[in-house]
């Protein structure tokens, strides 16, 4: 039997049963998606002989009656994870040459439940944009539509789910990169709390806001993969002390008066008038099932966009200031001198989008500015978070679509940075105030998928996956794979 | 606002970034649109408002002052694109 476009769950049970060896299960997935990678460019590298030596561990392990939560199961790693003595890119030109020394404690913990990684998904440089155009390693195709960006950063792990290329993928959100790539793919993705996850050799973009999670088919499956990522970590000096818990334990609970709210300003702002109908007929199934929907006001949603493009690019300045070209990473040819060595290493070295970034934090962190920015903006990220405290105080989670449109074609939106930003109108908040995000799909648009977003209050993953399984029982958008053939 | 030829270049001598005269008027045209959105934060009353700096509001947990990693000295010089006897090399500093 042909499981490798099955869910994770799936996966797990025919392992379990022996129905299926782990070696056959990862002989079979590493093939199908090293045949639809040359199409969608998922992957950036494969890691085929760890992968199938840790498959044989496993089949013993289960031979000697052990079991461990994933033990076995096939995932794929988001290429901003370090991979103890694997290429870990980052999807950037200046770290193509760089082997992981250790691995990041997210990598870490999902090899202690038994999962496999077959290779690394490919993404936006160092997790900036919202496309996966800016990758080093080439733009990431949509399984749906191969002219269509599969959204980003983590469009490698959301386009590699969603053509059954692997059942899961690790990812990360700073802004929205769980979740818009998740909505474009019609796959489901939750970013969790932040803290919740250790940033332990997680590359960082801009570390108050980054936060890693998982991509999948279902959010039963997200359940099982963020139990196992989520830890408590000293690595990690801001690491929830909450650390794990078991993230399937409300997947049955049903929705009976869970009051939904519905921020008025996310069901105006830009948005699509399909996306809309969408986003509206699913809510519907939701009261369906009980759950009450209330109007809510967040009075500076507005201002999320403009304060987290002063945050990000601040942090992403000093945080990628260690790519000097000296003790890791692309150096330039000649250097005339260290100065020489610095500029030339790191303009080479990074892409557009990424100098951009670090140009604009400079320019907000630099004497004259720091005050009106940076400081600015983080008085408004107070303001925002006091917004979504006071309405969560009132409602159990609230729901907006996911993206303001569906997926967009590659190339549309390079000649405005701006008009990038704004694919992250709905999602940014949630990492602003440190609350946890989740979009499932929730319907299509002229055969593009739409995902329905769901934000909870802190360390309440649970919850918002247990409404996500409700609704993936009464609906089938998640069932629904893309055609793509090699 | 706009941002001038002589800002971009300072902003990137401050970043470490090399960028070519030509390439100026295209980048200062992009950090203006990114800063004319940016700027809709300036008029916003925060007077009283303390800066968020931690989302969860949380000071960082301090571990023990203690030993827990062993020395790994070669494998993380293993990237260095230049070394010897165990030492980074860069270009001559001082002559």
């Amino acid at each position: 039997m042909n499981l490798t476009q099955s869910t994770l769950a799936q996966q797990l049970a025919a392992l379990r049963s022996k129905e299926v060896s782990s070696v056959e299960l990862v002989t079979e997935q590493l093939a199908r998606a090293k045949a639809l990678n040359p199409t969608l460019n998922a992957f950036v590298s494969f890691q085929e002989d760890s992968a199938l030596a840790q498959a044989k561990q496993a089949d013993q392990l289960r031979q000697d009656g052990s079991d461990a939560p994933l033990l076995g199961a096939p995932i794929a790693h988001k290429d901003l994870f370090c991979t103890q003595g694997h290429q870990t890119t980052a999807g950037s030109k200046i770290l193509a040459n760089f082997v992981a020394p250790y691995d990041a404690t997210v990598v870490e913990n999902l090899a202690n439940a038994g999962a496999i990684s077959i290779g690394k998904a490919n993404m936006d440089e160092f997790a900036m944009g919202s496309s996966n155009e800016n990758s080093a390693s080439g733009p990431v195709k949509n399984p749906w539509n191969l002219d269509r960006v599969p959204g980003g950063s983590s469009g490698g792990s959301a386009a590699a789910v969603a053509a059954g290329m692997v059942a899961a993928a690790t990812a990360t959100d700073t802004g929205g990169s769980i979740r818009q790539p998740a909505a474009f793919t019609g796959t489901t993705g939750i970013k969790p709390t932040y803290g919740r996850c250790s940033r332990y050799g997680m590359i960082a973009y801009a570390s108050s806001l980054d936060q890693a999670g998982p991509i999948a088919q279902t959010a039963q499956d997200c359940a099982l993969m963020l139990s196992a990522m989520a830890s408590h970590d000293s690595k990690d000096s801001t690491s929830a002390i909450e650390g794990s818990e078991d993230f399937s334990r409300l997947l049955d609970q049903d929705i009976k008066g869970l009051k939904i709210g519905l921020p008025r300003a996310f069901f105006t702002n830009e948005l699509d008038p399909q996306v809309a109908t969408a986003t509206q007929q699913a809510l519907a199934e939701l009261e369906k099932c009980g759950a009450v929907l209330v109007d809510i006001d967040l009075p500076n949603i507005d201002l999320s966009l403009p304060a987290y493009y002063v945050i990000a690019p601040a942090e992403a300045s000093a945080n990628l200031s260690r790519f000097d070209g000296v003790r890791f990473g692309y150096r330039c040819e000649n250097p005339k001198d260290l100065n020489d060595l610095y500029e030339r290493s790191r303009s080479e070295g990074f892409g557009a989008e990424v100098q951009r970034r670090i140009l604009v934090g400079t320019y907000a962190l630099s004497a004259s500015f720091f005050d009106a920015y940076y400081v600015q903006a983080q008085k408004i990220r107070r303001l925002i978070k006091n917004d979504f405290v006071q309405a969560l105080s009132e409602v159990d989670m609230i729901a907006s679509p996911t993206t303001p449109t569906p997926a967009f074609k590659i190339g549309e939106k390079s000649d405005k940075p701006s008009d990038m930003y704004l694919q992250d109108v709905f999602t940014i908040s949630a990492n602003l105030a440190g609350i946890p995000g989740l979009s499932m799909p929730c319907g299509q648009v002229d055969g593009l998928p739409v995902g329905l977003q769901l934000l909870g209050n802190y360390f309440d993953e649970a919850r918002l996956l247990g409404v996500a399984h409700q609704f993936q029982q009464i609906t089938d958008w998640h069932t629904r794979r893309a055609e793509v053939s090699a | 606002m706009s941002i001038s030829a002589d800002q971009v270049q300072h902003v990137a001598r401050l970043a470490r970034l090399a960028v070519d005269d030509a390439q100026i008027p295209g980048i200062a045209d992009k950090l203006t649109d990114v800063l004319n959105l940016l700027d809709q934060i300036q008029s916003v009353d925060t007077q009283g408002v303390e800066a968020l700096t931690n989302p969860l509001d949380r000071t960082q947990i301090l571990r023990a002052d203690a030993v827990t990693a062993s020395n790994d000295r070669d494998n993380l010089m293993s990237n260095a694109p230049a070394q010897k006897d165990g030492l980074f090399l860069v270009p001559k500093v001082i002559d």
